[in-house]
């Protein structure tokens, strides 16, 4: 166990350091930052003593060892727009985002789950259909496209909801909405066919002959053997949601981390573009290991290969 | 005895009859009739798709819903095909146990050994948790597993096939049932291991008093443990017979086929395949007798009439279908008598 975290700790510090090196790479290598900051009509020497100002004069490589050993000290940098920590501004924008991505990601897993369980029990009725109909238009639509038609029905059309902004519960409904539905939909379809897998296996066949209700079988044998490979799934669509928050938080003028970071794109924030994109690996890791760790715990197989011989 | 008790004996404690299964309206059974008295151990032979295990999963209400079955299937006087659930659940495990051919597979992979046997227990015997743990290991003790205390929270990954097997039968014990089905409780494992599996079996037959189904390929395996045997091709049953009769008299066409090919009982046991000719899927059978299109002794009555289980010279536990060796006469000459 002691020797699967260690691996697992080097791959997480591996990963983020390939995250930190490839964004100062594109960041500088696709405009400079100083003349993305001030205006155009800034004069040549105040450019420079900008550029001076926040390190940007030294060489390439003398700017990322600095960064570097900034960062191993925890010091993320300041942002060049406002002058407060990188880690302050990205901080404070969290849990803005996470009023999106968490509802999302209960919608993704109350609506997505049951949904799919529902139209494997019921296999080839005319709910599964219906089910699997839904979820086909659910992923295919691209999520900024559903963020649109929801506005023009549910804001402009029918004015129930803002069009966009934050404040009130109303303005996070579209957004969570945008965000969950389309998870939603990949994971009922993929639960759906773990459920029809596991309920063709030969212990499902073997629990119904012993003598065991129908909806045991299906909570006690089934259930505990589907969720195994559903929770890949969801480790891999909390990296989607991720993806989509900026997307939706775009769309719906939501000011979380992901507007944040586009504004900051644009503006070759550095610090900040920096900030955000450690945290969202160190979510992905965070989530990754999480996923191993419930692995283990549902699936008694891998847990023998990972205490090292075991018995 | 009392009169009660010797109807008990008169009466077959499960009987199968005119049992007919069809997937997509796909025909697999054709009409199986069969008893099963208290105690007895019957064995059932035939190439693989023969309908072997669908007969029982199809008495047990197994099959799902894409299959249709037609015909009577009773048990202790009460019949099982498309009885409510309820009632099944009662049968199943509880009176009737059944066993498989991949142990292994058959456990559930994330279940403890002892949960799952203890999960019988509780549903039969009305035991809680406790309780049903420490039967759960006198159980397995009483099926050969060594360190049975320490082995009840293990996982079927961590046992071998045979292991797993004798898990399997474990858990059928558990409740205690009036029949046992083995459905090639063998096939899936080593030689040596066979053996054992198969002496366990036998041995918990006769302690228990319990009807045991043997399902197995295996003719020389069902002889040894078996007082009556089955013989079914493509979804019919073919031959019939106390099994030293049918090692002796192999009547029928295919049987005899079976037995020819059958090297010699104490020599290594082979398969079922020696004879020409491929069986064909119960569904597209030939009108008529099913094994015609590979029998040297076919003629053409043969493809034209429906061919009944008769007995053979008068020998009323011995019955074959087949119109030339029994002179029975074709079904549709006979409507007037
Ligand atoms: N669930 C199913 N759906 C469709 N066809 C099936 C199903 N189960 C069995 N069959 C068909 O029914 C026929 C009889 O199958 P069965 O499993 O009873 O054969 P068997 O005699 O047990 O053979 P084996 O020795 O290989 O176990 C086969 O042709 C098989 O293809
Ligand atoms: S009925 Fe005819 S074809 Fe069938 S087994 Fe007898 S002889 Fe052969
Ligand atoms: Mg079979």
């Amino acid at each position: 166990m002691t020797r699967f975290i260690m691996t697992r700790v080097a791959r997480a510090v591996l990963t983020i350091a390939m995250v930190v090196t490839f964004a100062f790479v594109v960041l500088r290598a696709s405009g400079d930052p100083a003349r993305a900051m001030l205006s155009p009509e800034t004069s040549a020497d105040a450019v420079e003593a900008f550029r001076k100002a926040w390190g940007l004069d030294a060489p390439l490589w003398v700017q990322y060892v600095k960064y570097l050993l900034a960062v191993v000290h925890g010091d993320l940098g300041q942002s060049m727009r406002d002058g407060r920590t990188a880690a302050t501004v990205v901080a404070e924008r969290i849990p803005v985002t996470l009023m999106l991505t968490a509802p999302a990601l209960a919608l993704n897993l109350l609506l997505g789950i049951p949904a799919g369980i529902y139209a494997a029990l019921k296999r080839d009725s005319f709910t599964d259909r219906l089910v699997m109909m839904v979820t086909v238009a659910g992923f295919t639509v691209p999520s900024f496209v559903l963020g649109l038609v929801l506005v023009l029905a549910f804001a402009v059309e029918l004015p129930w909801f803002p069009s966009g902004g934050a404040g009130s519960v109303r303005h996070m409904v579209l957004p969570v909405v945008t965000l969950g539905l389309g998870g939603a939909a990949v994971l009922a379809r993929f639960t759906r066919s773990a459920m029809l897998e596991v309920l063709g296996q030969a212990y499902i066949r073997t629990a119904s002959a012993k003598g065991v209700p129908w909806r045991r079988v299906v909570t006690g044998h089934a259930l505990p053997n589907a969720a195994i490979p559903v929770l890949t799934i969801v480790g891999l669509m909390v990296g989607n949601l991720i993806a989509g928050t900026v997307l939706v938080e775009s769309v719906f003028s939501w000011p979380g981390i992901g507007s944040l970071l586009v504004v900051s794109v644009v503006s070759r924030d550095l610090a900040v573009v920096q900030c955000i994109l450690l945290l969202v690996a160190a979510a992905m890791i965070a989530t990754n290991l999480a996923v191993d760790l419930l692995y283990g715990m549902f699936d008694p197989r891998l847990r023998d290969t990972r205490s090292a011989g075991g018995a | 005895m009392t009169l009660a008790g010797q109807a008990d004996q008169m009466t077959p404690l499960l009987e199968i009859t005119g049992l007919q299964v069809a997937f997509d309206e796909a025909p697999v059974l054709w009409g199986i009739n069969l008893s099963l008295s208290r105690g007895e151990a019957l064995g059932m032979v035939g190439e693989s798709g023969c309908g072997k295990s669908v007969t029982w999963l199809a008495a047990l209400g197994l099959l799902g819903s894409r299959a249709r079955t037609a015909g009577s299937v009773r048990f202790a006087g009460q019949e099982l095909l498309h009885a409510p659930a309820r009632h099944l659940e009662h049968v199943r495990g509880r009176r009737i146990a059944m066993i498989f051919q991949d142990p292994t597979s058959a456990l559930n992979p994330v279940r403890t050994v002892g949960d799952q046997i203890g999960e019988s227990l509780q549903l039969h015997r009305g035991m809680d948790r406790r309780s049903a743990l420490s039967e759960a290991r006198r159980l397995l003790d009483q099926v050969g597993i060594p360190d049975a205390t320490r082995r009840l929270g293990a996982y079927p990954h961590e046992f071998s096939g045979g292991q797993n097997q004798r898990v399997m039968i474990a858990m059928a014990l558990a409740g205690q049932p009036d029949v046992l089905i083995a459905d090639e409780p063998t096939t899936a494992l080593d030689v040596t291991i066979q053996a054992q599996i198969l002496e366990l079996l036998q041995e918990i037959q006769r302690e228990r008093g319990m009807a045991l189904v043997l399902i197995s390929h295996d003719l020389g395996v069902v002889a040894e443990i078996c007082e009556r045997v089955l013989v079914l091709y493509a979804g019919h049953i073919i031959e019939e017979a106390p099994a030293v009769r049918l090692f002796d008299h192999p009547t029928h066409p295919y049987t005899r086929g079976l037995v020819g090919a059958l090297p010699n009982l104490d020599g290594p046991r082979r398969r079922l395949a020696a004879i020409p000719g491929v069986v064909p899927s119960p569904a597209d059978l030939p009108p008529g007798c099913p094994f015609a299109p590979r029998c040297d002794l076919r003629t053409d009555r043969c493809g034209e009439c429906t061919v009944e289980l008769t007995s053979v010279d008068d020998n009323a536990d011995h019955r074959i279908a087949c119109l030339h060796v029994t002179g029975q006469r074709c079904n549709d000459e006979t409507v007037a008598a």
